[in-house]
């Protein structure tokens, strides 16, 4: 029973960061770049930035066609210089915020010199990076992080290059937000894209996605939902991890998490310091003085405040609606045992939680709840970087959020469904 | 057209002794100019610096970027971001700007390239003097596109002319290349820079009307179409994908018919109003020198001897190099007996020379292979060979 | 006691069949299995989902962040006291 399309278009939440009347878009069943203009969809929202002030700027390939899709000030670049355009657009109006959204072949293979010299500036842009490992568009050749052996159609073969980390080499180039995801983890990278649109500085999030008709076809993987069974299964949560040991292997486990959150002055920060120290306090950017500057930041400082306040507001409403007890209410419901089956998650990562204390490195699955995540990341060595990242992993599960890591959620119904065996991801679906 | 006076911030008006290099990024400056992303190159880096060195106190933004690709990619950024914008390099970075330029072509974005030409080809000789990008500046970028060139021939040209292009990029929303050469970008004249009320300055026209109206193009083969700012909450989209009005991609051979009749007759036909030429005697010559950038100055020298000679001479400049003067060379051709046209190129714009006069009159190319400029006697005797 | 005041959340899942592309992500994650892959094509000949027991929905919009063509979504609805109901 579908619902007819003028009214589902109307009434969908994504009615107003899509441009629906471009929908449907082109990219195909089970692709992961939807499930991410979802959540960078959810993401502007819930940050309560001014729509009107955002600019994606997008390259070539498949990703690149997200600029095309989203209802913003957008620019479809040319192959590989969506940072550069991104940083003329931020340069020339400070008060936008601007967001780039494209392929790892466009950002890292033909745009790398770009992505690197836009990291080591600190340039005040958010760079999302769609990672699923082929030049999609094209046909599915090999991408600067194809892992090594992987076949792709001109590594028909089995590649024989040895790929970037992404995360390592932004972090070496200067970057001061590095997370990484998949797009499984659509809540996370949510939060990851809300809390690097409201920061200063370079934010780079990578997002790995199945790529079901070329990657996953060439390599014999399955199609999207196994590729995304798959993410579950060998996904890693280390928050603040060192970038140094973030590299992907075939197939192999994938380090997820907020790896790298630091301030440093951003360009525009340096510009205007040297600028003022040369002109006096007279010194004008396009016309405006720097405390005429300041005084519009701090207005949208709070104007976002504000919105965020509000939808903070709303929701406590809404439960607290939810949570009225009525008078007529039925009789007392026998308390339901929690859990009623005995689902993978007690039956296996409890007892290893029980026995956390002497293990040395403890089975940080990413399925483990929020709160297993936070006690990993408070046993790892106290550095500096890891600090940060565990108060920002309070932070992040202390936000009550209906199942916060879906893919808590999901695998309980992976425990429910007719996934018998945990090897290869040949699952049959239900 | 409509202009308004400069802006006085960015006009250091007065007279000056400056090279052509400083002479571009003072006319920026006159000309509103206030985003600046480039990449040192010789011989172009001075205006690069002089930009640089200007900047703070004009309220102005300059990024030395990672390369030139960046730079023009920066530059369409930043015109859609509400700035005008310029660039300068030359030869090989010129080469790495093509694919954008293209992309600014297509997208209408106004900005100004300017290309101080040394010797090529490749590194070639990066500190003399050549002409022979002229065509690259044209057929550079892929595909049917139009765009505008001057060509400066003395620093006080190249900030007239800077201005000019300025006014050009945005009237027209397409990127101006100035094509100068190593010895206009090094050699020190004086420049006028007349106070800020007497410059006129092209503003940059955004869209303010409602927001369902709002289509960044018009394909009406005509200028003034006003440009859309991002922040001011039009939504608009923009690619290289061949494109309706409203920007988003269709990709049909009816739409890539209207883009590119659009490109392409919005500057060939527009072309009086767009092109400028100096005309020195043309009427009644029996012959013509047609000549552009330094040479024409060094071809005033042959010119005068021929006349002494008693040779009626006459002396065509082309300021403007593209759209070419098609129009103007097939008048003259018809009542002169030879053009004669000295570059220092191994013979490019004689080919459009030869194209317009289309036989009705001798075409004399005087190739010089770059490094230098002519020697006039060189051109002397071309004259004297045409008028046998 | 503490419990039985708290409703569950319901959610009403509304789907456009036209822009499923079949890739099962929504069936195939939904932690309460309430989707199912329904045996009728669409346009395109994908198999879209179909609400199988829409009691069972909890509104946590997981089918709705996860689906790469924006063709399914879920507006909360009042809160019921039924107990739980899943299966």
């Amino acid at each position: 029973m579908s619902t007819e399309i003028g009214k589902f278009k109307a009434g969908s939440p994504m009615s107003d960061t899509l441009r629906m009347d471009r929908m449907p878009h082109i990219w195909c069943p089970g692709c992961g770049i939807g499930s991410e203009v979802n959540s960078f969809a959810d993401a502007v929202k819930r940050s309560g930035i001014d729509p009107k002030k955002l600019v994606v700027v997008s390259g070539i390939g498949c990703t690149g066609r997200v600029a095309g899709y989203v209802n913003f000030d957008s620019i479809h670049t040319t192959h590989g210089r969506a940072i550069p355009v991104a940083t003329g657009v931020k340069l020339a109006n400070p008060e936008l915020t601007v967001v780039v959204f494209s392929g790892e072949g466009d950002l890292a293979g033909i745009g790398g010199n770009h992505l690197i010299h836009a990291a080591r500036r600190n340039m005040d842009l958010v760079v999302i990076c769609n990672n699923n490992f082929t030049y999609g568009m094209t046909g599915g050749q090999v991408t600067p992080t194809t892992p090594n052996s992987a076949v792709a159609s001109t590594t028909p073969y089995g590649n024989y290059e040895y790929p970037f980390s992404l995360p390592f080499l932004v972090d070496a180039a200067g970057a001061t937000y590095i997370a990484r995801w998949t797009s499984m983890h659509s809540r996370n990278v949510t939060q990851s894209i809300e809390e690097a649109l409201l920061r200063k500085g370079f934010s780079f999030i990578e997002i790995i996605s199945p790529c079901p008709t070329l990657y996953l076809r060439r390599n014999r993987l399955g199609d999207g939902v196994d590729q995304l069974q798959n993410y579950q299964d060998n996904s890693i949560l280390k928050h603040g991890c060192d970038t140094r040991e973030t590299a992907i292997d075939y197939q192999g486990k994938i380090v997820i998490g907020k790896f790298v959150e630091k301030n440093k002055p951003t360009y525009l920060e340096g510009v205007d310091k040297c600028c003022v120290k040369l002109v006096g306090d007279d010194y004008q950017l396009y016309g405006k003085t720097i405390p005429e500057r300041e005084a519009e930041e701090k207005a949208e400082k709070e104007r976002i405040a504000a919105r965020r306040a509000a939808m903070a507001a709303a929701e406590a409403q809404e439960q607290a609606v939810a949570a009225k007890p009525r008078k007529t209410s039925a009789p007392a419901v026998k308390k339901a045992p929690a859990m009623a089956a005995k689902t993978k998650f007690q039956s296996k990562v409890m007892p290893a939680k029980q026995a956390l204390a002497g293990t040395k490195k403890a089975p940080a699955k990413a399925a483990a709840a929020p709160k297993a995540a936070k006690k990993v990341a408070a046993k790892a060595k106290a550095k500096p970087v890891k600090k940060a990242a565990t108060k920002a992993v309070k932070k992040a599960s202390a936000k009550k959020v209906a199942p916060k890591a879906p893919a808590k959620a999901a695998k309980k119904a992976a425990s429910k469904g007719t996934v018998k065996t945990k090897a290869a991801p040949k699952k049959t679906r239900k | 057209m409509k202009t308004v006076t400069a802006d006085p911030k960015g006009v250091d008006s007065g007279p000056h002794f400056m090279d052509g290099d400083h002479a571009l990024a003072e006319g920026a400056l006159a000309a509103g100019c206030r985003f600046f992303a480039g990449y040192p190159i010789t011989p172009s880096t001075e205006t690069a610096e002089r930009f640089a060195e200007r900047a703070p106190e004009v309220g102005a933004l300059f990024i030395q970027m990672e390369d030139e690709l960046a730079s023009i990619a920066a530059l369409i950024g930043a015109a859609w971001a509400g700035q005008k914008c310029m660039t300068v390099t030359c030869g090989p970075g010129f080469s790495l700007m093509v694919e954008n330029l293209g992309l600014a072509a297509m997208t209408e974005t106004p900005m100004v390239i300017a290309n101080v030409q040394r010797g090529g080809p490749s590194t070639g000789l990066p500190t003399l003097t050549a002409q022979q990008d002229m065509m690259q500046a044209k057929w550079g970028p892929h595909g049917d596109n139009a765009i505008i060139a001057l060509s400066p021939d003395s620093p006080q040209e190249c900030f007239d002319l800077t201005v000019e292009a300025f006014n050009l990029s945005e009237y027209y929303r397409v990127p101006v290349i100035i094509l100068t050469d190593e010895t206009v970008g090094h050699m020190h004249e004086k420049v006028v820079i007349p106070p800020a009320d007497q410059i006129k300055v092209v503003p940059r026209n955004n869209y303010s009307g409602p927001k369902e109206d709002c289509r960044p193009y018009k394909f009406d083969s005509q200028g003034g179409h006003p440009m859309v700012r991002a922040g001011d909450g039009y939504n608009f989209h923009i690619t290289g994908l061949t494109h309706n009005e409203k920007g988003y991609p269709v990709m049909t051979v009816e739409q890539s018919k209207k883009v590119v009749t659009h490109l392409m007759e919005k500057i060939n036909g527009n072309a009086d109003d767009i092109i400028r030429l100096d005309e020195d005697q043309v009427d009644g010559a029996d012959v013509v020198v047609v000549s552009y950038g330094i040479t024409s100055r060094i071809a005033v020298k042959a010119i005068q001897d021929a006349r002494k000679e008693g040779i009626k001479v006459g002396s065509l400049r082309l300021i403007t190099i593209w759209p070419f003067c098609e129009k103007r060379i097939r008048e003259i051709s018809a009542k002169v007996k030879a053009i004669v046209v000295p570059e220092i190129n191994y013979g490019q714009m004689v080919l459009e020379v030869e194209r317009s006069a289309a036989g009705r009159c001798k075409v004399i190319s005087v190739n010089h292979c770059g490094g230098a400029v002519h020697d006039p006697q060189v051109i002397l005797d071309a004259i004297r060979k045409a008028i046998q | 006691m503490f419990f039985n005041d708290l409703k569950q959340t319901r959610g009403k899942i509304y789907i456009s069949n036209d822009w499923c592309k079949g890739c099962g992500f929504c069936v195939q994650f939904c932690p309460k299995g309430v989707l199912d892959t329904s045996p009728e094509y669409n346009a395109k000949g994908y198999h879209p989902p179909y609400v199988k027991n829409p009691d069972a929905c909890h509104d946590c919009m997981f089918c709705q962040m996860i689906c790469p063509e924006f063709s399914i979504y879920v507006i909360k609805e009042e809160a019921t006291n039924k107990g739980e109901t899943n299966k």
